[in-house]
C-alpha cells in the first residue's frame, strides 16, 4: 500500500526493552502500570504499540526517555539504545541522549508547548543547547524546519495559541526531527485533532520517514491507523504484551481475544460495512502469563484454556 | 489593547466607588463626628474656611446630588480642603510632602520582597523537598503570622534601643539638610533599612509559597516534559519554561498585594515615626482631621489603582494570549 | 498512565467518601494536628479567663513597669496592670471579633461566590465588579476611614472587618463555584427542575467544603490581625481588653523606649500563634485536597529512581 509497509527493519536493534516493569509508588500500596514487557526495534523499523488507554503504553515511551515523574519508579528490566544502557545514563549523558538521539511527539501538541514562547524560540532552542549553533543560524535552520512540514517560516515569530490545532502538532514534528535522531516515539499523535488534519499528520511522518530514514515507535489506541503505518506491532493489556507480530499478520488474524476485541471496535477504512464488537462487559484479564510463538514471528499470551494460569473472567462478575 | 482598555476603566469606576464612599460616609453615618471636629478648632479657622469644610463633610442644606456634582469637581480639581491637624496647610500639600517618603518605603520593601521570595519560590518548587523547599515555607509562614507593626516594634527594640545599630526614629537624622549628597543618601538608606527589613520578613513567605504552587502546578505540564525531552539544560527549563509560565499569577497578585502592603507599611511607618503617609494618617486620626483622612484615603487610592495599571501593562507584555486576544 | 491505578482493584478503604478522607486526612496531618491543638489552648485560655483571673484585668494591682517576676511572671504595665492578666484576657475579644469576622466574611462570600456562578451573566458580572472593587482598594486606609465615621466600639471594628473582609473570601469562592458549577451533575439537577437555592447549597456548596474551610481560616487570620492593626492605631474601643489594645497602651506609654519589652512581647507573640497556628490547619487543608503539594516520600530501597 505504501512504502512504510514494507519491512526493511535489520537485524540490528536500535531499540532493545527487556522486562521493563513500572510500578508507581503510592502512600499506601504500589500499583504496576508496567509488567515484564520486552520488545525491539529495528534500523528504520516502525513499532506499533496498541491498547486502550491506562494500559502502559505512554508509561513505557515515559520511561524509554526517562521521563517518568514521581510516584511512578522503573522497578526491573533493561532499556538499551544502540548498544547504550539507558537505564545508567549520568544526569548529563541523558540530557544529550534525549532529542538527539530519541525525539518524542506528545499527545497535544497545544500542552506541550511552551505558551509564552514563540515558536521559533522553541525551535532554537534545541539548536543551540545540542548543536552549539549561533542564534542566527539556528533561526534560519528553523526556518527549513518548519518548511520541511510545510509551515511558512514567518510563522517562527507566532506563539502557540496563534497556530491552528494541527499546525501545532506539525510544528512539534518538524522540532522532533530537528536533530535527525535515530528513533522518534510518536504518543497518540493524532488523537487531540479532527480526522481530516489527522490523515495530514500521518501522511506528512510517512514523508518524513521516508527521507529521513528513522526507526518509530508508533503508541495508539486507533488500530486502523497503526496497522496502516506499522511493520511490527504489540497489544497491550493491563501492562502487559498479550500479542505481537508483523502488523499485516495481527490485522489478518488475531489471535488473543482481546486483539480480537480490539481489531472489532474499529471500523476498517476499506471494504464492505461490518457491525462494530469489542470486548463484552465485565471482561477481564489477570495474571497474563508471558509470550508463546504461535506461528512464525507471532507471538501470543496463552489464554483461556490454553493455560489454566490464565483467567478469562466473565460478565458473570 | 481591549484588555488594557477595560483594566483601565475598571479602575476608573473603583476610583469613582472610593470617592463616593467618602462622600457619602460623613452624611450617612451616625453621631456627628464633624461638629466635634469644628469645636476643637474653634477661633483658628476663618468663616470661609469652615464653610467649605462644612460644605465638603456634608453639613450642608443643599440637596444631595448638587452637593455631589460640587463634591466630585472639588475632588478632581484637588481640592481637598485644609488639613486641621496641620492647620492651615491644605490637605493637597500636606500630602505632597509625605507620600515620598511611604513610596520609597513601600516600594522598597515590596520589590525587594517579590523578588526574593518568589527566587525563593522558584528553587523550592524545582528542588521538592531539598532544604530550602523543606526548611523555609514553615519558617516564612512563622515570621509572616506576626503583626507587621509588631515586628517592627521588636525590630525597633532589638536593633534600634537595645543594640543601637540603626535609628529608631524619622527618615533621616533631625537637622540635616535634604540634598543630594552621599552623606544625605546614606542617612536616609539607614533609616530606611530597619523599617523596610521588617515589611519584607513578614511579607517574603507569602511571596514564596504563592510562587511555590504555582511552579509545582506549572512542573506537571506537558510542556515542561517536552523541554526535559529536548534535552535542555534545567537551568534553562527552571527558568524559561517553568519559572516564566508560573511568573503570570504571580504578576497578577503582585498588583492584589500592593494594597495589603500599603497597610503593612502605614503600620511600620507610625512605630518608626517614618513621616510617610501612613504616619500622618495616625496623626489625622487622633487630631479628628476629617479632610485629611479623606484626602490620604483617595490618595493611597489612587496610588494604588494606578500600580495596579502598571502592573496590567507589565502583564500584557509578558503573556502574550492577553496581547493578541 | 493515571487511569492504570484506577483499574486496579480497589481495596475497601480506599472506597470512603471523599468527605471523610478529607477529615481523616487532616487528622492524621502533623501540622494540622499542631495548629488545631495550639487553637484549643488558645480557645481554653480564652473561657477560662475570668476563672484564671478574676476581676477586672486593666485594674492597677502594682507598681508600674514591673519586670516579669513569681508574682507577675509577665511584669505589669506602666500603668501597674498585670500583663499576663492582660494577655489572657485579651484573648477573648480577639478570638471573639476573629471568628466573628472570619465567619460572617465567609458567609458573604458564599452567597456572593454561588449568586456569582449559579447565576452568571448580568448578575455576574456585578457581583464580581463589586467584589473587584472592594479587593482592590487598600485595606487599611479604608479601615482607617470606616472606622473614624463610625462611633467607637466592638460593633463598629466587627462590622469594618467583614466590610474589608468579604471581598477575598468572595473571589476565591466564585471561581471554585464556577468550576462546579460546570460539572455535568449540576447542569443534570438544572435539567431535571431542582430550585436554584437546592442546587446551589446542596449540590454545589457540599463540593467546595474544602476552600470553604481553608477561606474561613485565612478569613479568621485576617480578622485578628486586621482588628489588632486597627486598634493599634487607636481606632478600635480602647477601654476594652485586647491584643491589639494592649499593644496599642504599650506603644502609648512607650514600652519600647523605657524597655519593657514583656509589656508587648506577650500580645504579639499570642497574635502570631494563633495566626501560625489557623495558617498550619490552612496549609494541611490544602495538602490533604492537593495530592501535589504532599511531600514526596524518598524510598529508601535499591529501586532506581527514572524521574529526571
Amino acid at each position: 500500500m505504501t512504502v512504510s509497509q514494507v519491512s526493511f527493519g535489520s537485524h540490528e536493534p536500535v531499540l532493545d526493552v527487556k522486562n521493563l516493569t513500572v510500578k508507581y509508588i503510592g502512600d499506601t500500596r504500589s500499583t504496576t502500570a508496567v509488567d515484564r514487557v520486552s520488545f525491539s526495534i529495528g534500523t528504520g523499523e516502525v513499532f506499533g504499540l496498541a491498547g486502550e488507554s491506562g494500559c502502559g503504553k505512554s508509561t513505557i515511551a515515559n520511561s524509554i526517555m526517562r521521563l517518568l515523574k514521581d510516584p511512578a519508579k522503573i522497578a526491573a528490566g533493561s532499556i538499551s539504545f544502540g548498544g547504550k544502557d539507558v537505564l545508567a545514563m549520568s544526569p548529563e549523558e541523558l540530557r544529550r541522549f534525549r532529542w538527539q538521539d530519541v525525539a518524542m511527539v506528545f499527545q497535544s501538541a497545544m500542552n506541550s508547548l511552551n505558551p509564552v514562547l514563540t515558536i521559533g524560540e522553541q525551535i532554537v532552542d534545541i539548536f543551540t543547547t545540542h548543536a552549539g549553533y549561533s542564534r542566527k543560524e539556528s533561526l534560519r535552520r528553523a526556518g527549513q524546519l518548519l518548511e520541511l512540514v510545510r509551515i511558512d517560516p514567518a510563522r517562527l515569530k507566532s506563539y502557540p495559541h496563534q497556530l491552528s490545532g494541527g499546525m501545532r502538532q506539525r510544528a512539534v514534528i518538524a522540532m522532533a526531527v530537528a536533530l535527525k535522531p535515530s528513533l522518534l516515539i510518536l504518543d497518540e499523535p493524532t488523537t487531540a485533532l479532527d480526522v481530516v488534519v489527522q490523515q495530514e499528520i500521518m501522511a506528512q511522518i510517512k514523508e518524513l520517514q521516508r527521507e529521513l530514514g528513522f526507526s518509530v515507535l508508533f503508541i495508539t489506541h486507533d488500530m486502523s491507523l497503526m496497522v496502516e503505518l506499522s511493520h511490527r506491532m504489540a497489544v497491550m493489556y493491563g501492562g502487559r504484551i498479550v500479542e505481537t507480530a508483523k502488523a499485516q499478520d495481527v490485522y489478518a488474524n488475531p489471535r488473543h481475544p482481546y486483539t480480537q476485541a480490539l481489531m472489532g471496535a474499529f471500523p476498517p477504512l476499506t471494504g464492505p460495512r461490518v457491525p462494530l464488537t469489542g470486548l463484552p462487559d465485565g471482561v477481564k484479564f489477570r495474571n497474563i502469563p508471558d509470550l508463546t510463538e504461535a506461528a512464525p514471528g507471532h507471538f501470543v499470551a496463552p489464554f483461556g484454556a490454553d493455560a489454566e494460569a490464565a483467567v478469562l473472567e466473565g460478565a458473570a462478575r | 489593547m481591549r484588555f488594557i482598555l477595560r483594566r483601565l476603566g475598571f479602575y476608573l469606576i473603583a476610583f469613582w466607588a472610593s470617592i463616593t464612599l467618602n462622600f457619602l460616609l460623613p452624611r450617612f453615618m451616625p453621631g456627628d463626628p464633624v461638629s466635634r471636629m469644628f469645636a476643637r478648632t474653634q477661633g483658628k479657622m476663618q468663616p470661609e474656611q469652615i464653610e467649605a469644610l462644612r460644605k465638603m463633610l456634608g453639613v450642608d442644606t443643599r440637596p444631595l446630588w448638587e452637593q455631589y456634582v460640587d463634591y466630585m469637581h472639588n475632588i478632581l480639581t484637588g481640592q481637598m480642603g485644609v488639613s486641621i491637624s496641620r492647620f492651615p496647610t491644605p490637605v493637597t500639600e500636606v500630602i505632597a510632602s509625605q507620600i515620598g517618603w511611604t513610596l520609597l518605603l513601600g516600594g522598597t520593601a515590596l520589590v525587594f520582597a517579590a523578588i526574593i521570595g518568589n527566587l525563593l519560590g522558584i528553587l523550592a518548587a524545582w528542588r521538592r523537598g531539598g532544604a530550602i523547599d523543606s526548611a523555609l515555607p514553615p519558617l516564612l509562614i512563622f515570621i509572616g503570622s506576626f503583626p507587621y507593626f509588631w515586628l517592627a516594634m521588636g525590630a525597633l527594640y532589638l536593633f534600634g534601643v537595645v543594640l543601637g545599630w540603626f535609628p529608631i526614629r524619622h527618615a533621616f537624622t533631625d537637622g540635616l539638610e535634604p540634598a543630594f549628597t552621599w552623606e544625605f543618601i546614606g542617612d536616609v538608606g539607614a533609616h530606611l533599612l530597619l523599617p523596610a527589613l521588617t515589611i519584607v520578613l513578614v511579607s517574603i513567605g507569602g511571596w514564596m509559597l504563592g510562587m511555590r504552587n504555582t511552579m509545582i502546578a506549572t512542573n506537571s505540564e506537558d510542556y515542561i516534559t517536552m523541554a526535559q525531552a529536548k534535552g535542555l539544560r534545567p537551568g534553562r527549563i527552571m527558568l524559561r519554561y517553568a519559572a516564566r509560565n508560573a511568573m503570570l499569577p504571580s504578576v497578577t497578585s503582585f498588583g492584589m498585594s500592593l494594597g495589603f502592603v500599603v497597610g503593612g507599611a502605614m503600620l511600620t511607618e507610625v512605630v518608626f515615626a517614618y513621616p510617610g503617609v501612613g504616619y500622618q494618617l495616625l496623626n489625622a486620626v487622633q487630631g479628628l482631621d476629617y479632610p485629611l483622612m479623606q484626602g490620604l484615603f483617595l490618595t493611597i487610592t489612587a496610588a494604588v489603582l494606578l500600580a495596579n495599571f502598571l502592573v496590567d501593562i507589565l502583564y500584557v507584555r509578558l503573556d502574550p494570549r492577553v496581547r493578541s486576544n | 498512565m493515571t487511569t492504570a491505578i484506577l483499574k486496579q482493584p480497589i481495596e475497601p478503604t480506599a472506597a470512603r467518601k471523599p468527605n471523610r478522607s478529607f477529615v481523616h486526612g487532616l487528622i492524621t496531618n502533623k501540622k494540622a494536628l499542631v495548629g488545631m491543638i495550639v487553637m484549643l489552648v488558645f480557645i481554653a485560655l480564652a473561657l477560662l479567663a475570668p476563672v484564671l483571673f478574676p476581676g477586672e484585668p486593666s485594674r492597677i494591682t502594682a507598681m508600674a513597669s514591673l519586670e516579669p517576676s513569681p508574682e507577675h511572671w509577665l511584669g505589669t504595665t506602666a500603668k501597674g496592670q498585670d500583663v499576663l492578666a492582660l494577655t489572657v484576657h485579651g484573648s477573648r475579644s480577639s478570638l471573639f471579633v476573629g471568628l466573628t469576622v472570619g465567619f460572617a466574611s465567609t458567609f458573604i462570600g458564599i452567597l456572593v461566590g454561588l449568586a456569582s456562578a449559579y447565576f452568571g451573566k448580568f448578575i455576574d458580572e456585578a457581583l464580581s465588579l463589586v467584589t473587584n472593587v472592594f479587593l482592590l482598594l487598600p485595606g487599611l486606609p479604608l479601615l482607617v476611614i470606616l472606622a473614624a465615621f463610625l462611633p467607637p466600639g466592638l460593633g463598629t471594628v466587627i462590622l469594618v472587618l467583614v466590610v474589608t473582609g468579604w471581598a477575598g473570601s468572595a473571589r476565591v469562592l466564585r471561581s471554585q463555584a464556577l468550576s462546579i458549577r460546570s460539572k455535568d451533575f449540576v447542569a443534570a439537577a438544572v435539567v431535571s427542575g431542582e430550585r436554584a437555592g437546592r442546587i446551589m447549597f446542596r449540590e454545589i456548596l457540599p463540593n467546595m467544603a474544602s476552600n470553604v474551610m481553608s477561606t474561613l481560616l485565612a478569613c479568621v487570620i485576617y480578622g485578628i490581625g486586621a482588628q489588632a492593626g486597627l486598634e493599634f492605631l487607636g481606632l478600635g474601643d480602647v477601654s476594652t481588653v485586647s491584643w491589639g489594645n494592649n499593644l496599642f497602651w504599650a506603644g502609648n506609654e512607650g514600652a519600647l523606649l523605657t524597655g519593657s519589652w514583656w509589656v508587648f512581647v506577650p500580645s504579639g507573640v499570642c497574635i502570631a500563634l494563633v495566626a501560625f497556628a489557623l495558617a498550619l490547619i490552612n496549609y494541611a487543608v490544602d495538602e490533604v485536597t492537593n495530592p501535589r503539594l504532599r511531600k514526596i516520600k524518598t524510598p529508601k530501597n535499591t529501586e532506581r529512581s527514572a524521574a529526571k
